[in-house]
């Protein structure tokens, strides 16, 4: 079969695909969201069905994959890292549980945090849960190592990480495709001594997880995915998972030939690490990421088995941001001729709100409304809405994790803040908003809950939404909001003067008021204009 | 073989289709590629850049070094002058000079035709008039892949085969008006490829 030129998540799609998966589960996140995206561009090339609607949250997700593992068939389930930390409850769990058919949960990581708020690293997750991680370096691999994990999986019953970064995710190499599988028959397990995580099952499951340690080792020293690279000399490099592709980069632009260890497969390969630091009397390790494994290699009070380690810990690499070729030279000592600078002239470009989007029209009333306020705190929450916060709006202070704009405004009301406002997006109130919405209720807590209802999963790139327009009213109502302080506006120009009237009394009330804000996002309904399938 | 293009410009601005036409003509030449692109929140409205390798052996890094880079295609002025540190000392800048301003303390022109001039031979390309007269502005983006061309390492009936591949699905009009802008960016920069 000919390659395809394929972006990595999309080459986790076609693994995926390709593996026999019935199912994928996922909520939008970058640098996640095409995986799913090709997937439901894609399914109908293949010849059995295979769900692939959004799910309202990461953790919705990942427990609807369990499912469709716990009844036999195999199921992909997709996040950016920071959704790990919302699915983290039943991801931790279902290493207790173990799984039936094949569960591969597909994390990527954001390291120079290009569109996040942390560059958590995935793979302390895999080894927190005791379950098997991949972490390939190249396209193909991810193809590659994603039917592999689908075989790992259903072969030690456990879920196993694929972990990627931003770096793979958005890079398109050509891949090569092989034949696809036929999804696996409904097969439920009737296993309650592993599904019903009571005490008594809960400690006998965990001890077989203790048990099963050894073999996932030894899996991992047979694992094409981690493999030497011989060379020459007494400095060897311990490549971790992309990392491995700058090292190799610097190795042939400097003609250099130091020996290579590439890990990409978890637990570590113990014994193949052994014999590679047998060779070797300074190790730099390259991993991109925390330094998660050069913490452990140096031992907690940093005593390095008579080995010189180098990496991330002490300078040698720097502590944080994503790793590159010249980050990697450096480490080397390769000494790199005098590049160009910057001009001094050079000004940052950060990102804006489109022009003619409704979450400006929006702002614009709420920051007339917070000025006559004595106290002007608006907590918000992770969307395009989130752009407010730059000039030349400023509107909000706030922007912690998926939700936490209520419930941080509710926190600070407690507190005796007036007036506390909270702004969220359509998307993102369904993902971890409402439960935050009932707190305040059954609190009565003197709260405005802004809802910027764009009709999409913006930011992202315009995927649908669990819910907006009357869904949205309809379960505000039946989390008992009163109808009185439901308010609905449209953020046009030309209702400026009712909208901050809107919002002025709501803020005023002393209760729980909801404000909708209803205007469709300028880009997803050009896209529906230009191409009205996709409205199907 | 192997050359380094950064593409350059701002979200929005559509660098990713020139880049999916020099893709697809680099493996039609039976080359390999990589190619690493920017999506997320620089997408709106935020300086954007794309790496594009073209090897005829094995690439491993996504990410062009420092130093290395044969080309920077930009279609917006400053937005050439961010990636600077990349560019190779005998590397070229090929750049629309249509300026695209969304920020504050936007630098004067005459200071971004000076420091593009302290490159080697910059080729400044006034896209949007070119693609005026092509039949339409949004063909601004195919006159600067014209305008890079002779610098990609790629045939040019290579690229226009991309081209057509590409905008195929939008009729024959839209077609030929695209490759009408390719070529009046080629014959702009075409003697400036060559002349030493």
């Amino acid at each position: 079969m000919d390659k395809q030129l394929l972006l990595g998540a999309e080459a986790i799609a076609l693994g995926a695909l390709d593996a026999g998966i019935s199912g994928v589960y996922a909520y939008p996140g970058t640098p996640s969201t095409e995986i799913t995206e090709y997937i439901q561009k894609n399914k109908h090339g293949h010849e059995q069905p295979v769900r692939s609607t959004w799910s309202a949250n990461e953790k919705t997700a990942y427990e609807a994959a369990l499912g469709m593992s716990y009844a036999g068939k195999r199921a992909l389930v997709c996040m950016k890292h920071v959704g790990l930390n919302v699915a983290a409850d039943p991801f931790i769990n279902s290493a207790i549980t173990g799984v039936n058919g094949g569960l591969v949960v597909a994390v990527a990581d954001d390291p120079s945090m290009h569109s996040s708020q942390n560059e958590q690293d995935s793979r302390v997750y895999g080894k927190f849960a005791m379950v098997p991680v991949v972490e390939p370096a190249s396209q193909q691999e991810l193809y590659d190592a994603t039917r592999y994990a689908f075989d790992l999986s259903e072969s030690v019953q456990l879920p196993v990480l694929l972990r990627l970064t931003t770096r793979l995710a958005h890079s398109r190499a050509g891949v090569k495709s092989s034949a696809t599988r036929i999804q696996n028959p409904l097969n439920a397990l009737y296993a309650p001594e592993r599904f019903v995580l009571m005490p008594q099952n809960a400690r006998r499951q965990y001890n077989n997880l203790l048990g099963m340690q050894d073999r996932l080792e030894e899996l991992s020293e047979h694992s094409s995915l981690n493999r030497l690279v011989p060379g020459k000399g007494k400095n060897g490099v311990l490549a971790f998972g992309i990392a491995f592709n700058y090292v190799m980069e610097v190795r042939q632009a400097f003609g250099l030939d130091f020996p290579i260890l590439k890990i990409g497969h978890y637990p570590l390969p113990k014994k193949q690490i052994e014999a590679f630091f047998n060779t070797c009397e300074t190790i730099l390790v390259a991993e991109e990421g925390y330094p998660v494994y050069e913490e452990l290699l140096r031992g907690y009070f940093g005593l390095q088995n008579d080995k010189q380690i180098r990496g991330r810990l002490d300078g040698t690499l720097p502590r944080a941001g994503e790793l590159n070729a010249d980050r990697v030279a450096h480490a080397l000592g390769v000494t790199k001729k005098e590049v160009m600078p910057v001009p001094s002239i050079m000004v940052n470009r950060p990102p804006e709100l489109c022009k003619g989007c409704g979450h400006r029209d929006l702002y614009e009333a709420l920051n007339t409304v917070m000025s006559s306020c004595k106290e002007q705190h608006v907590f918000s929450d992770i969307g395009c809405y989130t752009l407010g916060a730059l000039a030349p709006y400023n509107a909000i202070h706030t922007c912690v994790d998926m939700g936490a704009s209520i419930t941080m405004a509710k926190g600070a009301a407690d507190a005796g803040l007036r007036p506390a406002v909270a702004v969220i997006g359509d998307s993102t109130f369904t993902h971890s908003g409402m439960t935050g919405l009932l707190d305040a209720i059954n609190d009565r807590t003197s709260l405005t809950v802004i809802i910027a209802d764009n009709d999409t999963t913006a930011m992202t790139g315009g995927q649908d939404s669990s819910a907006n327009g009357s869904k949205i009213l309809a379960i505000c109502r039946g989390l008992g909001v009163e109808e009185a302080h439901l308010r609905t506006i449209i953020p046009l120009k030309s209702h400026l003067a009712e909208n901050i009237a809107v919002l002025q009394e709501e803020i005023n009330w002393d209760g729980v008021s909801v404000v909708i804000a209803v205007r469709e996002c300028i880009e997803t309904a050009a896209r529906k204009k230009r191409n009205p399938a996709a409205n199907a | 073989m192997q050359i380094n293009i950064i593409l350059a410009g701002v979200g929005g601005q559509g660098i990713l289709t020139i880049a999916a036409v020099i893709d697809l003509a680099a493996l039609q030449s039976g080359l390999i590629v990589r190619q690493a692109e920017v999506h997320g929140m620089s997408q709106r409205g935020g300086a954007v850049q794309s790496h594009l390798r073209i090897a005829d052996q094995e690439i491993y890094s996504d990410l062009i070094a420092e130093g290395t880079a044969d080309l920077i295609l930009s279609v917006e002025p400053l937005e050439a002058l961010r990636y600077l540190p990349f560019l190779a000392s005998e590397g070229r800048i090929v750049t629309s000079t249509d300026l695209f301003i969304n920020m504050q303390g936007y630098p004067a022109m005459e200071h971004i035709h000076a420091e593009l001039h302290r490159t080697n031979r910059p080729v400044l390309v006034n896209a949007a008039e070119l693609a005026r007269k092509a039949g339409s502005p949004r063909t601004s983006n195919m006159v600067m892949l014209g305008a890079a061309a002779p610098f990609t390492g790629l045939a040019s009936q290579e690229l226009e085969a991309s081209i057509e591949k590409l905008f195929r699905a939008k009729g024959a009009e839209i077609v030929a008006m695209n490759i009408r802008a390719f070529r009046t960016g080629q014959a702009l920069s075409q003697h400036q490829a060559t002349e030493t």
